[in-house]
Order: structure tokens, then C-alpha cells, then sequence
């Protein structure tokens, strides 16, 4: 898959698609832009003019809470119509195709379709397909990329930790079935941080998981020590699809995130999940409440986050 | 002609003036950034403004987003206090076309109501295109087709005068 779809000829950002293949200057300008928007919350009136007029579509082919409401609410605090379409209440229950779908919002009038779908490159296919006016912006694609999540999380981690290149991160749990670890891997290596880890039992880590510029490590009490950012992933019940762990609690107590295990990472080091959280499973509630906790950050950044993604996505609206 | 110095004091004085016709009560100065911020930490000074200086950023109010796009040095505006029933006294360095200042204006209307909005420029240059003005001015100035006019600074402010060379 080319990447350069990602980019104008001028060089700026048009799809967002994926982690992969964005200079390091951009993300940091995502983060940069995205910085102003978090300053919006002081308006009496939260939202800026800078979509007004324009129509984005969320596409969610696969259910969520949190990515299609700060979405939605992104989008609004920058002035767009909002439509969010949740697959099973439309016609692709009757068997349309998603090509079809997409003509029929085209002729529509749309500017953007934020999708998300169980289907690794989707966004991609959507993007190829779709008129030239019209952005497109992954909100997470089958196992590959949820770049959106990722941007949200080095916005946090910057936003505390101010500097990426002494970091050392640690992602700990499914890595295999998990769309936000992959972007978050490509991310960090591209913002330059000293080191990431990922601490998993062999059967949740992909083959060839070291290629992706990853340290491993199958133990936690190993896994942990020296690290500044620890990054919990959910359990992914709903896609494990043979059986790769004896049993949920027999996972807890090797990978969950207790309060004790947390001692031996950096005393000043901050937890992160991408949500939604399995309590008991892989994060104690003690720790996921506690005061290393950022976790409801994540959630308000990821509002600025998306704001800026969108309005960088629509500037210039129809240079190919 | 344009020098510095005078310019500040001449902004000054109106701006004293003004403070007394329009009966501004304990104003609150916010500076345009870059350029208007430079010349509002000189008439904060000036002018003993008691609260802190807001600092505003018009990018992403401006009219012309979907030809420019997002200006990547944007950094967020600091507007301190409320700004509901407040006399505001909104500072910029050079008044062209009148655009900024309306982007300005729906940025601060976005942050409350205020009771008065006094505009204060360094430089008033020709070049309308909107049925706005400035209140005080340090100078009002007339330049040539192709001419731009900038501030520089902020130590030492210095002003200088470009003119644009159209490609072949």
C-alpha cells in the first residue's frame, strides 16, 4: 500500500491513514496544532470557524464509543455538519456494497468520511476510490492502524514528559490482534524515543514483532524496569479466535498491571490505555484510578487531536 | 518618517484620548500576535493596564483557511479574565485590509460579550477591504502597488518597507 496517498502534492496532509510513511515533521505539526486547540476549552463558545460549511461523515462499521463521539464532537467544535452512520441501522445490512455506499454519499455533497472497519485497509480502499475533494481519516482498520489513537497518546505522553528522545516505553498485553499498538510503535520510532518495549506472552505478539524496532520481553517484572510511559492494551476477547491464553485470571497475574508491578517501573512514570478497559484483566482499578494514571487525559486530547487531524486533512480541499 | 519612537508615542496619546472619550473603565489590552503583541507590551506599559495582557491568535478564525490552511506556528490564544462586559483595548501592528481585525473580533465575541472594543494600530496603511477601521494610530501611511509594509522585533521594533517583485 503506497502511503504517499496520505500526502498532497505539495507535500500536505490530505488522507490520514496510517502512522506509516509521515515524516516526523508532520507529526510534530499535528502535535503543535492540535496544542492550540486545547486552549479552545477557556471559549464561552467552543468552536472555531474553520470547517463551516463542510460535511463529514463518520462511517463506523464496527461499533465504539469513545473514537466516534470525540469524533463527532471534534468536528463540530471546528464547525462542520456531522452525520454518523452506524452500519447495522444502514443499507449495507441489505446488502450494499461499501463502493456503493460511498457513491451515494458522494452525491451527497460530502467533504470527509472518517471510517472505521473490521477490515484491514479499508480506509485505504475508500480513499483510493473516493472523488478528489474528499478526505479520508482512519478511525481504526482490522488489525492494522488506528493512527488517530496513536497521535492522542503522543500528544498526552509530550504533554507530560515534554521531550520524546530520553523515553522509554513499555506496551504490554495483545499486541497481536492490536491496531493502536502497531501506530503507536511506528509513532514513537518516528518522534524518536530511546527505546520501545512490548511485554507479552509469545502467543499475543505478532511473528517477526523485533522488525517493527521493538524490544521483547516476556516478563513483566523484567519488562518494566527504567520505563518512563507504560502503555496497558485491552484484552481483545472478541477477536481471539483459538485459544491462546489458559484463562483470563491466569493472564492477570502474569501481565495485569498492579499496583506493585508498577513500583518497578520509574517512580514518576504515567499509565496509559487506549480504552475500553477490561478492570481486573490487564489493569488493577487501583491503578487505572490511581495518580499515575492518564487515562482520561487520553480522552480529552483526543478531542484536540482529531480537530487538528481534520482541519490539516482539509486545507487546500482538492489539491491532489 | 516612520520612525519607532514616534509612532509609539503618537499611539500613546490617542490612546489616552480615547480611554477618556469613551470612557473606558479599567481596560483589558489584548495584542494581535506576532506583531501586535510586540507594540501592546509597549502600551501596556504605557498605559499602567492593570490585568495581564491577553495574547490573541487569529488562526483559525482567518478567511482565507481554505486557500493557505493551517498556520503550524498557531499557539493558543491566552485571554486572561472573563471578557463578558469588559472594555477591551485590541492592539495590531499594521492596519491593511481590515480582515484581520474582523477574524480578531469573532475570536474575542467567541470568548464572551464585551461592553466596548477600541482598536489601537501602529501603522494605518491604505488597502481597505471591509467596512472596518482603527481607532488610534501611530501613523496613517500611503504606499505604492506591490508595497508591503512589516513590523519587526520585538528588540529593537524596527519597520520595513518591501516591495514585492511579481515573478516572470
Amino acid at each position: 500500500m503506497s502511503d504517499n496517498l496520505q500526502l498532497n502534492s505539495e507535500g500536505k496532509l490530505k488522507h490520514f491513514l496510517s502512522i506509516e510513511g509521515l515524516p516526523k515533521e508532520l507529526l510534530t505539526e499535528i502535535l503543535d496544532v492540535a496544542e492550540s486547540f486545547v486552549g479552545m476549552t477557556d471559549q464561552q463558545i467552543k468552536k472555531v470557524p474553520l470547517l463551516r460549511g463542510k460535511t463529514i461523515v463518520n462511517l463506523f462499521f464496527e461499533n465504539s464509543t469513545r473514537t466516534r463521539t470525540t469524533f463527532e464532537l471534534a468536528a463540530k467544535r471546528l464547525s462542520a455538519d456531522v452525520l454518523s452512520m452506524s452500519i447495522a441501522t444502514s443499507s449495507t445490512s441489505k446488502g450494499e456494497s461499501l463502493l456503493d455506499t460511498i457513491r451515494n454519499l458522494e452525491a451527497m455533497f460530502v467533504d470527509m468520511f472518517v471510517v472505521r472497519h473490521a477490515i484491514s485497509g479499508a480506509a485505504h480502499f475508500i480513499a483510493q476510490q473516493t472523488a478528489p475533494h474528499i478526505s479520508v481519516i482512519n478511525a481504526g482498520d482490522g488489525q492494522h492502524a488506528h493512527p488517530t489513537q496513536a497521535m492522542l497518546d503522543m500528544f498526552t505522553i509530550r504533554q507530560i514528559k515534554k521531550d520524546f528522545s530520553n523515553l522509554r516505553i513499555a506496551i504490554i498485553g495483545d499486541i497481536l490482534h492490536s491496531r493502536v499498538a502497531r501506530s503507536q510503535i511506528q509513532a514513537l520510532n518516528t518522534l524518536g524515543v530511546a527505546e520501545v518495549r512490548v511485554i507479552a506472552p509469545k502467543t499475543l505478539l505478532p511473528a517477526h514483532v523485533e522488525s517493527l524496532g521493538v524490544n521483547v520481553s516476556h516478563n513483566l517484572n523484567v519488562g518494566l524496569k527504567d520505563v518512563d510511559v507504560v502503555i496497558m492494551l485491552r484484552l481483545q476477547k472478541e477477536r481471539m479466535t483459538s485459544a491462546l491464553l489458559p484463562s483470563e485470571s491466569e493472564y492477570f497475574k502474569c501481565f495485569g498491571l498492579t499496583e506493585d508491578k508498577l513500583k518497578i517501573a520509574k517512580p514518576d512514570a504515567i499509565v496509559m490505555h487506549p480504552g475500553p478497559i477490561n478492570r481486573g484483566v490487564e489493569i488493577e482499578s487501583k491503578v487505572a484510578d490511581g495518580p499515575q494514571s492518564v487515562i482520561l487525559n487520553q480522552v480529552s486530547n483526543g478531542i484536540a487531536i482529531r480537530m487538528a487531524i481534520m482541519a490539516m486533512a482539509m486545507q487546500k480541499q482538492g489539491i491532489v | 518618517m516612520l520612525e519607532i519612537p514616534r509612532l509609539l508615542n503618537q499611539l500613546e496619546a490617542e490612546l489616552k484620548q480615547t480611554i477618556i472619550d469613551r470612557r473606558l473603565s479599567n481596560p483589558l489590552m489584548i495584542g494581535i500576535r506576532t506583531g501586535g503583541v510586540w507594540v501592546a507590551e509597549q502600551m501596556y506599559q504605557r498605559l499602567h493596564i492593570s490585568d495581564p495582557l491577553g495574547l490573541l491568535d487569529i488562526s483559525f478564525y482567518r478567511d482565507d483557511f481554505s486557500q493557505i490552511g493551517v498556520n503550524p506556528n498557531v499557539r493558543p490564544s491566552q485571554l486572561p479574565a472573563r471578557v463578558d462586559g469588559r472594555d477591551i483595548i485590541l492592539i495590531d501592528d499594521v492596519f491593511y485590509t481590515g480582515r484581520t481585525i474582523r477574524a480578531a473580533l469573532n475570536e474575542i465575541f467567541d470568548y464572551g460579550r464585551p461592553n466596548q472594543v477600541v482598536l489601537g494600530v501602529l501603522i494605518e496603511r491604505d488597502g481597505r477591504q471591509i467596512p472596518l477601521s482603527p481607532d488610534c494610530v501611530g501613523a496613517s501611511i500611503t504606499l505604492n502597488v506591490g508595497q508591503r509594509i512589516k513590523l519587526t522585533g520585538p528588540d529593537p521594533l524596527a519597520i520595513e518597507i518591501q516591495t514585492l517583485t511579481v515573478a516572470a
